[in-house]
C-alpha cells in the first residue's frame, strides 16, 4: 500500500497531461473557428474553446466521462440499458464473444498441455510450432475466419469466439506446460513409491502444483481474449459491439465516442484480469500455496 | 475418395515415424526433424482434404493453390511487405523500443517516480491498445506514420516494464563491490547494471516483436494507401480471393519469424553468459 502515493501521482500527472493534450490539440479548430466568424479570442477563450468542442482532435477527459456517462448511466435511468445506443449494451457483445472465446482457448490449452506432456511425440512435434505461432501476427488472420465462418453459415457471436479462442489458447499452453513439468523429481518418486496410478498422479500431483503457473496465463490470456473479440467485430462492418463503435467513430470522426469505448474497452479488461486476480487469491490461499 | 485415404496413411505414416524418431536419444535432427516432419504431414493431409472432399476455394485454399498465389504475386507481396513491415512496423519498433529503453534508464533514477509508473506501465500492458488505432489514424493520416505510431504506444510500456525490471536485476553484493572500487553512477550503469539487464531487456524486445506486427496490420484495417498487408488482407476477404489472403498471412509468418529469430540471435550474442543461452553440458 506503500506505492499509493507515487501510483496517484503518475495517474494525476496522466491527467494534466492529457488536458494539456486537449488544449494544444485543438487549438488551431478554436483559432479557424474564431478566425471565420471574425472575432479575435483571447487565451482563456481559446481554452474554454477546446474543452468543448464537438469534434475534438483529442476530448477532453470530462467530455469522454461525460459521454460515457450519457450512454451508460443515463440510459439505465431511462431504463433502456440494452438499447442500441448504450455502450452496455455493446460492451455485453464484447464481453460475451471474450468470454466464450476464453473458456474455449482455456479449455482447448489445458488439454493440449495434458497431451504434451504425457505423449513424448506429441510434446516434441506440436510444441515447438505452438512457440513459433506465438511469433506470428496471428490477428492479421480475422477477417478470414469471420468471413469463411459466415460463408458456411456461422455467424454472431461463434467466430468472434474462434479469434479469442487462438489468441488465448497459446499463453495457457506456455504456462500449463510449464506448470504440470514443475514437479521434481523427489515428488514424482515420491508418488511412486506410493504407488499411485498415472491419474493419481496427475489430480494430486501435477495438477494441484500446476496452479501458480496457470493463473498467470490465465491473464495474459483474458487480455488477449478481449483484444481478439474487439478485432473480431471490425471486419463485420460495424454492427454491435466495443470494436464496431471504434470503427463507427473513425468512419465518421466521432472523436468523443471513440475515446469512450476505448476507455470502457480497457475498464473492462482490468475488471476481467481483476476477477481473475482474485479467484487466484482465493485458490491459491485454500490450496495453501499463498 | 483416393485422396482422403492418401492423407490419412500419411497422417499414420508420419505419426509412425515421429512415435519412433522420439523415443529414440534426444539429438539435434531429432528435435529438429520431428517438429518438420509434424508440419509437412498437416499441409499434405490439408492437401488431401481439400482435394477429396472437393472443398470449396472461397472457403478453403488448397496449398498448391496458395503458393502459387504466392509466386504468381512476389511484386505486389513485396510492395505490402516494404509498406507494412519496413516502413509501418519496424521504424515503430525502433522508437517505441527506444523511447521507453530511455524512460526506464530516467525512471530507474527515481525511485519514486518507480513505485509510481511500474504498476501503472504493467496495468496499461494488459490494456488492448490495439483500439488506439482509429485514432492515429486520425492524427497521423492513412500513410506508414499512423500505423508507426499505433506500433509505438503498443510497445512502449511491454518494453519498459520490463527494461525498469531489469535494472534491478543486480543485487547489493554487485552494487556494494562497484561502490568499493569507487565507481560512478555511469561506470556501474555500464559495467554492471546495463549487462545484467540485457535478459530482461530481450525479454521485451521479443515479446514487441509480435506487438508491431499486430499494430502495424491491425491498424490499416482503419485505413491505409492501397497498398499494405492489413489493406490486402481486408479488401481481398471483402472479394473472397482467400488464395492471396493465405499468400499475405504466409508473408507475415515469414516475417513474424525471421524478426523474432533476429532478435534472439542477437540475443544469443549478447547475453552468451546468462544461464538460459549456456548449452547443457
Amino acid at each position: 500500500m506503500r506505492n499509493i502515493g507515487p501510483i496517484l501521482t503518475v495517474v494525476a500527472a496522466i491527467f494534466v497531461l492529457w488536458y494539456a493534450g486537449a488544449v494544444a490539440l485543438n487549438a488551431s479548430w478554436a483559432y479557424d473557428k474564431a478566425k471565420r466568424a471574425n472575432v479575435e479570442i483571447t487565451f482563456s477563450e481559446m481554452v474554454a474553446d477546446t474543452m468543448q468542442q464537438k469534434k475534438p482532435k483529442l476530448p477532453a477527459p470530462h467530455q469522454v466521462g461525460k459521454e460515457i456517462w450519457k450512454t451508460t448511466g443515463e440510459m439505465v435511468a431511462k431504463g433502456r440499458a440494452f438499447s442500441k445506443r448504450s455502450l452496455i449494451y455493446h460492451s455485453w457483445i464484447t464481453l460475451s464473444a471474450t468470454l466464450l472465446g476464453f473458456a474455449m482457448g482455456t479449455a482447448l490449452g489445458v488439454s493440449l498441455s495434458v497431451g504434451i506432456v504425457y505423449n513424448r511425440t506429441m510434446d516434441m512435434s506440436v510444441m515447438p510450432w505452438v512457440i513459433a505461432s506465438q511469433t506470428i501476427p496471428i490477428l492479421a488472420i480475422a477477417p478470414m475466419i469471420i468471413v469463411v465462418l459466415n460463408a458456411i453459415g456461422i455467424s454472431g457471436l461463434l467466430p468472434k469466439a474462434v479469434i479469442s479462442m487462438y489468441l488465448s489458447f497459446f499463453p495457457v499452453v506456455v504456462g500449463m506446460v510449464k506448470g504440470l513439468r514443475s514437479p521434481d523429481h523427489m515428488m514424482v518418486d515420491q508418488m511412486k513409491t506410493w504407488s499411485a496410478t498415472k491419474g493419481q498422479e496427475f489430480w494430486k500431483l501435477r495438477l494441484p502444483s500446476s496452479m501458480p503457473f496457470l493463473f498467470p496465463s490465465l491473464k495474459v490470456a483474458m487480455a488477449a481474449s478481449l483484444v481478439g473479440a474487439i478485432v473480431g467485430e471490425l471486419p463485420t462492418g460495424a454492427v454491435a459491439g466495443l470494436g464496431a463503435r471504434l470503427l463507427a467513430g473513425s468512419y465518421y470522426g466521432q472523436t468523443i465516442q471513440i475515446w469512450s469505448a476505448l476507455i470502457t474497452a480497457a475498464a473492462l479488461a482490468a475488471a476481467l484480469v481483476a476477477i481473475i486476480g482474485v479467484i487466484q487469491k482465493v485458490v491459491l490461499k485454500r490450496m495453501g500455496m499463498a | 475418395m483416393g485422396w482422403v485415404v492418401f492423407g490419412i496413411v500419411t497422417w499414420l505414416l508420419g505419426w509412425r515415424i515421429n512415435s519412433y524418431l522420439s523415443h529414440q536419444p534426444r539429438t539435434r535432427f531429432t528435435a529438429l526433424a520431428v517438429p518438420v516432419i509434424f508440419g509437412l504431414t498437416i499441409v499434405v493431409l490439408w492437401e488431401c482434404a481439400v482435394r477429396g472432399f472437393e472443398i470449396n476455394p472461397v472457403l478453403l485454399p488448397a496449398p498448391t493453390a496458395i503458393a502459387l498465389k504466392f509466386a504468381t504475386s512476389i511484386p505486389t507481396l513485396w510492395q505490402d511487405f516494404v509498406q507494412t513491415v519496413i516502413k509501418g512496423a519496424m521504424s515503430g519498433y525502433i522508437l517505441g523500443c527506444g523511447a521507453a529503453f530511455l524512460t526506464a534508464l530516467v525512471i530507474d533514477r527515481f525511485p519514486f517516480l518507480r513505485r509510481g509508473l511500474l504498476p501503472v506501465g504493467n496495468f496499461v500492458a494488459a490494456l488492448p491498445i490495439i483500439g488506439m488505432a482509429p485514432i492515429m489514424v486520425m492524427w497521423f493520416g492513412f500513410d506508414w506514420q499512423s500505423k508507426a505510431a499505433v506500433v509505438v504506444i503498443m510497445v512502449f510500456f511491454p518494453m519498459l516494464v520490463n527494461t525498469v525490471e531489469g535494472l534491478q536485476a543486480t543485487d547489493h553484493m554487485q552494487r556494494d563491490l562497484m561502490r568499493t572500487y569507487g565507481s560512478s553512477y555511469k561506470q556501474t550503469l555500464f559495467k554492471l547494471r546495463l549487462p545484467a539487464a540485457m535478459p530482461f531487456v530481450f525479454n521485451g524486445l521479443k515479446i514487441s516483436t509480435t506487438l508491431a506486427l499486430i499494430g502495424a496490420i491491425v491498424a490499416e484495417f482503419f485505413g491505409s494507401p492501397i497498398k499494405g498487408m492489413g489493406f490486402r488482407i481486408s479488401t481481398e476477404v471483402g472479394r473472397l480471393a482467400l488464395d492471396m489472403v493465405w499468400a499475405e498471412i504466409v508473408v507475415a509468418a515469414l516475417a513474424g519469424s525471421l524478426f523474432y529469430g533476429g532478435v534472439a540471435l542477437l540475443e544469443k550474442s549478447v547475453t552468451f553468459w546468462h544461464p538460459s543461452q549456456r548449452k547443457s553440458r
